[in-house]
Order: structure tokens, then C-alpha cells, then sequence
């Protein structure tokens, strides 16, 4: 089992965390795990991005074409990760910030109202973390126990009051992307959510 | 074996606290700042200090100093920072002085940009600084190699007294892996050369000239001498999937860990790769290559323009076809890439 995902947005809303959550999760699994940030020069509100592997062999090319998974947090990052992903591959968008109006007709779309379920969390800025919950469902080498475990391990030992907030948004953000929005011939459904 | 989350910078600073390494001297650069970084904050609850000096060459020359008193010593930086080092090498291989240099490379000439890259290949292996001499360079290709690279490179620079380089590439140095930090170096070996204090003994010299021709040429030759044990005892390569290959890819760093990723599809579509990494770019790895007989074609892959690929030459005695793939300016060659690559040089039937 393999997981390729790659993860973009503005710096800020917390892309790099996410993947590190990701990251800890498969270690914590015993998995082996890259994640792979994007590390040159970035201006402020620019576009960041990571990619995370999590696998049960040992990973070779950290060089990534594609991806079978993706999240994106902004606009410029879904039009520019959409062609990126795997046909049969499945992108998380943060349906609060992207007008995700178009979309290729073999892959998943998974639009997920990221900012207002985060502020449902408890927290508007977990946006990211409601994402990532969205995408867990889809992927083969994490689960909400392994990100659970993740938590405790990157939030919970330095910062134990925002545990719980982290962990909700990340529930939500389960519950919110089984509501799949589907590609028909490109063009993505209204919003079920 | 518990398994800590590091980027490979990281992975070097644990590594070089755990070799016992108590002195570290360096000057911040994109993309190795991690490592100065990372034992600014442990080394130094190891009882270790961790200066950065107003330069790089103020920093290799405290290093020239702190490794004549016998202590552990490390530097790193990345590649216009590296060149500033290099007059201070020759003066460290001179003097046979262990230092451990990382150099996590640009893509240079120049400035450069922070891409990964490998155009300090020349540089590494070559010499760099004047005069005669070498250095062993190690070229780990994950975050687990470079850590126990590191751990190699500080046992190779007491071993021989000589500076060693660890050349890496700044996607080496950025990704985050599991490692382990396996080994505790608590003695280091006896240097009996050592300028810690005369009291007691004979007075001791540390010194990397003679003004005069005949001494000058005898210490010139002892130190070839030496070079020509390193080249002899200290190859150092990983073979993946060579018994039977009859075409053969050659990288190292990212690029050898690629490779790796295209041996396995080629197998899978039944054409017969494999792959010779070098893990010591000095000494290069020669002998990896002498029982090799049914090879039909070789493809060097790396990130600069073709600089490993005079040495694999030179091992094959140009025997068989030495083809180079490539890519430049921080640029990366994938799997997929180095695929198709195979596929039109060799004229293989492959999908890619």
C-alpha cells in the first residue's frame, strides 16, 4: 500500500502542518514516510506546498509526477494540482475559499466547506485540519485512530489545549467529505452539502 | 528501534552529536541552514559549543584549530559558502586535520539557486582548494544515510586525518523521514598527535608546509601515499539488482534513490537494470564495476552536466556506451523521465 499526496495553499493556512501530521501518523503506524516540502524561495501569501508519501516498503524517488491524493487550500493551488493528480485519484478542495466550478472527469472531487466546519471546531484557522479529515476517508495508509495518535504527538505534548479542537475539526471534516461532490463530464455538481 | 521524524539536515547535527562531535563552527546558507540550526539548539546540552563565525572562512579556519587540540569537529554550508572553504580544506588535508564539511549543494555557478543539485561533483572530488590532495566525499541518498553517513564521516576524518565531505543536495537536506539514531560514540580513538597540552610529554607540531624542496616532496608523498590507501581501501557503493543487468544506471544522492524507483518498473517490464549508487564519490567506486562483464549500456543520471559520468567512464575503461541524463538549475529528473530516457538510448521497448 502507497499513498502519494501533495498538499498546497497560501503559506499560512497550514499546509506544511497538515503534511506533518500525515508524516507522524504513518511513523507512528510504523510505516515508512517522506515528506517532501517545497523549500524555495516563497513570498509571504504565496503558494505553499508539500508532498507526503506513506508507505509499507521503503520509499525510493521522492520525485513525485503525480499524486493519487491532494488537498488544496486556494485558488491558485486547485488550478494548479488538479492536472497533478491520478486519474481515479481524489482532491480535496476547501470549498470556503475555492470556487471549484470545473473539474477533470476522472478524478473525485471532494469539496468540503473547510472554514465554516473549522469554526464549528472551534477554531476558524483549522481549516487545514478539516480538510484533512476529508481526504483521510479516501486514503489506504491512514485512518482517524492513526491521526488521532498523530495529534498526541505533534499538537498534544506542546500545545494540549488545542488537542481537542484539532481532533474535532478533523471528525468533521470526515463526516463533511463522505458527502461527495462528483464530476459529471467535467463539470462539478451543485453543493449537497 | 524507536524512529525520530527528521529532516535530513537533521539527521546530520544528530549524528554528529552522537559521534561525539563537541565543536561546531559555521555561517548559515539555504539549504543547510537546518544543520546549524538543530545543534545550536542540542549540542550544546552535550556539553558542546556551536559558534557561528562572522564568515565561512572564519568558520573552517576555527575549525583547523579546534581539530589540532584533538576535539571532534564539524562545519557545513552549501555551495558558494563551501567554495569560501576550500582554502581552509587544502590547509586541513595538509596538515591532516579531521574536519567533517558538509556541503548541501546549490545549483551554482554563482550565487545559484536552492534546487537540489549536484554541480559540486567536480569540486568535491576533484580537490577544490590547491595543491595536491583529496578528501573522501560521502553522498548519502536518504535521511537515514545522512545520518549514518555522518556518523562514518567523523570515524573516516580520525582514521585517516584527513577533512571528509559529506555532499548532499537541498532535497536531501529538506525532507523529513524516520530515522534512527543507532550508535553512541563515548570514546574517540587515541591521537597521539594531538596539540592538547604539553605538560608531562614531548612537545607535538601541527604544521602544513616545508620551505624546504626535499622535505617538502617526502611530505608531499607521504600524503600521496595515504590518498593512494583511501583509494584503495575505502570504495564505497551499493549494488541494486546487477547480478544479471545488462543495462546499468549510475547515480548517486537523490538521483541514486530515483534510480532505484526506475530499476524496480524496468524489472516489472522484464528489461534486465540495474543500478550501481556510490556511496563514496571519493574514492569512486571502480571496483564496482570490474566484475560487471554482460553490461551492454550504461546511463549515468545526474543534476548537473556531466561530471560523474568522466569517472564511470574511466572505470568501464570505455567499454561498453556511457550515456548521461540530466537535469539543470534545481530541476529534478523523475522516474518516469529517466524511463523514457532508457528507452531511447538503448532502444528498449518500455511504458512508460
Amino acid at each position: 500500500m502507497i499513498d502519494k499526496i501533495i498538499l498546497a495553499g497560501f503559506g499560512g493556512q497550514g499546509v506544511l502542518f497538515i503534511g506533518k501530521i500525515l508524516a507522524y501518523a504513518g511513523m507512528l503506524d510504523g510505516r515508512e514516510v517522506c515528506w517532501i516540502p517545497s523549500y524555495g524561495p516563497e513570498m509571504r501569501g504565496g503558494t505553499a506546498n508539500c508532498s507526503v508519501i506513506l508507505s509499507d516498503k521503503a520509499i525510493n524517488s521522492t520525485v513525485l509526477e503525480c499524486a493519487d491524493a491532494g488537498i488544496v487550500l486556494n485558488q491558485p493551488a486547485y488550478e494548479k494540482f488538479m492536472p497533478f493528480i491520478k486519474p481515479g485519484g481524489v482532491l480535496v478542495v476547501n470549498g470556503s475559499v475555492v470556487k471549484a466550478d470545473h473539474c477533470r472527469a476522472d478524478i473525485r472531487l471532494v469539496r468540503v466547506p473547510a472554514g465554516e466546519l473549522a469554526a464549528e471546531a472551534g477554531n476558524p484557522g483549522l481549516a487545514n485540519m478539516v480538510c484533512l479529515g476529508a481526504l483521510v476517508n479516501y486514503l489506504q495508509t491512514a485512518n482517524l485512530a492513526s491521526i488521532e495518535r498523530s495529534i498526541d504527538e505533534v499538537v498534544g505534548k506542546k500545545k494540549p489545549q488545542l488537542r481537542e479542537a484539532n481532533l474535532q475539526a478533523v471528525k468533521l471534516g470526515m463526516a463533511g467529505g463522505k458527502v461527495n461532490l462528483l464530476c459529471a463530464n467535467g463539470l462539478v455538481a451543485e453543493a449537497v452539502l | 528501534m524507536k524512529r525520530e521524524m527528521l529532516k535530513g539536515n537533521e539527521a546530520i547535527g544528530a549524528a554528529a552529536i552522537r559521534s561525539g562531535c563537541k565543536l561546531f563552527f559555521g555561517y548559515p546558507i539555504t539549504p543547510s541552514t537546518e544543520i546549524i540550526e538543530y545543534l545550536a539548539k542540542h549540542l550544546p546540552k552535550a556539553g558542546g559549543t556551536v559558534l557561528q563565525g562572522e564568515d565561512e572562512i572564519a568558520s573552517i579556519n576555527m575549525c583547523y584549530g579546534a581539530a589540532a587540540t584533538g576535539a571532534r569537529v564539524m562545519t557545513a554550508s552549501s555551495s558558494p559558502g563551501f567554495s569560501l572553504k576550500q582554502e581552509g580544506i587544502s590547509y586541513l588535508a595538509a596538515a591532516e586535520l579531521p574536519v567533517v564539511v558538509v556541503n548541501i549543494n546549490r545549483n551554482g555557478p554563482g550565487l545559484g539557486g536552492l534546487g537540489p543539485n549536484q554541480g559540486d561533483y567536480f569540486q568535491c572530488t576533484k580537490g577544490g582548494g590547491h595543491g595536491d590532495y583529496r578528501v573522501i566525499v560521502l553522498a548519502p541518498s536518504r535521511a537515514q544515510e545522512m545520518y549514518d553517513y555522518t556518523m562514518s564521516a567523523f570515524n573516516l576524518a580520525d582514521r585517516y586525518r584527513t577533512p571528509v565531505v559529506i555532499l548532499a543536495d537541498g532535497m536531501l537536506g529538506q525532507t523529513m523521514e524516520p530515522v534512527e539514531l543507532r550508535g553512541q560514540v563515548t570514546t574517540l580513538p587515541e591521537k597521539n598527535w594531538a596539540a592538547d597540552g604539553c605538560l608531562d610529554r614531548e612537545k607535538r607540531k601541527i604544521a602544513m608546509y616545508n620551505l624546504t624542496n626535499e622535505e617538502g616532496e617526502a611530505t608531499a608523498l607521504r600524503l600521496q601515499n595515504k590518498f593512494s590507501f583511501i583509494q584503495d581501501a575505502e570504495q564505497r557503493w551499493e549494488n541494486y539488482c546487477t547480478e544479471d543487468a545488462e543495462y546499468l544506471l549510475v547515480g548517486y544522492g537523490t538521483c541514486g534513490r530515483v534510480a532505484k524507483s526506475v530499476v524496480e518498473e524496468a524489472r516489472r517490464q522484464g528489461v534486465k537494470l540495474g543500478l550501481i549508487r556510490p556511496i563514496t564519490l571519493w574514492p569512486f567506486p571502480v571496483k564496482a564495476f570490474a566484475s560487471l562483464k554482460q553490461i551492454k549500456g550504461i546511463l549515468t543520471v545526474e543534476l548537473n552536466a556531466g561530471q560523474m559520468i568522466e569517472d564511470v567512464k574511466l572505470a568501464v575503461n570505455c567499454s561498453v556506451p556511457v550515456h548521461l541524463h540530466n537535469r539543470l538549475g534545481g530541476m529534478l529528473l523523475s522516474e518516469q523521465s529517466i524511463l523514457r530516457k532508457l528507452a531511447e538510448v538503448f532502444h528498449l521497448e518500455v511504458t512508460v
